[in-house]
């Protein structure tokens, strides 16, 4: 008994191809959170340096703010992300809603299903808005 | 081997004369070996299908067995076969030191559940018809390994017992010998708690329970919700109960992957019964006035 070999904790993820509807849901729901977090201090970061050195915000006539944002506008990539930004977000609201249901303990036999759906809905939530995001820059 | 034979000529003399009963013996045992050998190969080419099964082998004791390795056995496949059937025609055919818990066979005792085809299942209860070939079987992960199939399950009994399960009754009826009585509706609400066989397959599937040593894990709170809901418990216990399972480690660490619930042999809904003790912890600390 002394002696015993432990597997450890890495496998469980190295078993992805065998993971559930719930566990993909929670990593996704990890995942998306992350990202948003990510996104909100990228956010602030960004508006808090768009204004003219020198100046505070609501002296100034917001023409600097302005062009850093069409500049950013411009580049494909941002319009990108933007998509990914928005099924990301869609995911997250869809999957926190499927978990207030289970929180309240509603429903949690089609626990997987209504993950499915919410996949289901942010892939179409995120085609739908793709010909408002890419316009013009295509 | 000749020290054992000059042991016993005085009562046995008899035997002396041709060879030693030990020497019988062993002549015996080689016949039988033989025999069953045989026999093993007309089973295997008799049976209309053969399954192939690969095993976990872990031995800290024996030095060829100390790096984990699998071992792959043909068993002959009948119809109802079950991947315990399976295991135990490979311990006694081909090598009897393949180690693994096995009581009653039909999903009652829980010592059998083990890691088959990636997922955790009671190997009495699943049929390996309804697995895909060569089935791999191995150890419940999160566990330590004693011995190949065996885990140390010391750690999941501590937690089960850790909720503190039994009754404490605050008042018991008036007779002698008369029941403590409970409403069928009571009854309805605890039933698929009480399945429960302390199997581990749930705390073995939970990834937070692999990450979080003193999480309850779900078996010990679903014991829990087993007499916190049961109208006949005294109000003391239960809440004394409920202050154990809404600690740090108790039912705030589900974060509802739903894996015990999926692989719960007794269908538990595990999951369900976490969230409605944590709408009770919730309920009995928010106090409005």
């Amino acid at each position: 008994m002394s002696q015993s070999y432990d597997r450890g904790i890495v496998e469980s993820f190295g078993r992805w191809r065998e993971f559930s509807a719930g566990m993909w849901a929670w990593i996704f729901h990890k995942l998306t959170g992350w990202i948003l977090v990510g996104y909100l201090f990228t956010h602030i970061a960004v508006l808090s340096t768009a204004i003219e050195p020198g100046t505070i915000a609501a002296a100034g006539d917001g023409e600097f703010y302005t062009s850093t944002l069409q500049g950013l506008e411009e580049l494909l990539i941002v319009r990108f992300l933007e998509v990914g930004l928005l099924a990301v977000a869609v995911f997250h609201i869809m999957n926190g809603i499927r978990l207030l249901f289970v929180d309240l303990g509603i429903g949690l036999t089609s626990q997987d299903k209504s993950f499915y759906a919410s996949l289901v809905l942010t892939g179409a939530i995120t085609v739908a808005s793709i010909p408002t995001f890419l316009a013009g820059v295509l | 081997m000749s020290t054992k034979i000059e042991e016993k000529p005085e009562t046995e003399t008899e035997a002396d004369e041709q060879t030693s009963p030990g020497e019988q013996r062993r002549e015996l045992k080689r016949e039988r070996a033989a025999e069953r050998e045989q026999q093993i190969q007309e089973e295997l080419s008799e049976a209309e299908e053969t399954v192939g099964i690969k095993v976990f082998r872990f031995d800290p004791e024996v030095a060829d067995k100390e790096e984990p390795r699998f071992d792959s056995f043909t068993v002959p496949f009948f119809r109802g076969m079950s991947v315990l059937d399976a295991l135990v025609y490979a311990r006694d055919t081909y090598d009897s030191s393949l180690t693994f818990r096995h009581s009653c066979r039909q999903a009652v005792c829980g010592s059998d559940a083990l890691f088959i085809n990636g997922r955790q299942r009671l190997a009495c209860k699943t049929q390996v018809s309804d697995l895909e070939w060569p089935i791999r079987i191995e150890p419940l992960p999160h566990q330590d390994v004693v011995k190949d199939l065996v885990v140390d399950m010391e750690h999941f009994y501590e937690q089960m017992h850790a909720v503190e399960p039994f009754f404490d009754p605050d008042e018991t009826p008036d007779g002698e010998l008369e029941e403590q009585r409970q409403t069928p509706e009571n009854r309805e609400k605890v039933k698929l708690s009480t399945r429960c066989i302390w199997c581990g397959a749930c705390m073995s599937s939970c990834n937070i329970a692999a990450g979080d040593n003193e999480y309850l894990g779900p078996a010990a709170i679903n014991k829990a919700y087993r007499f916190a809901m049961d109208e006949r418990e005294g109000e003391d216990r239960k809440q004394e109960r409920l202050r154990i399972v809404e600690q740090e480690h108790g039912v705030w660490r589900c974060q509802t992957q739903f894996s015990c619930t999926e692989v719960c042999p007794k269908d538990i809904p595990l999951t369900e019964h976490i969230q409605e003790l944590k709408r009770e912890a919730v309920k009995s600390n928010l106090k409005f006035w």
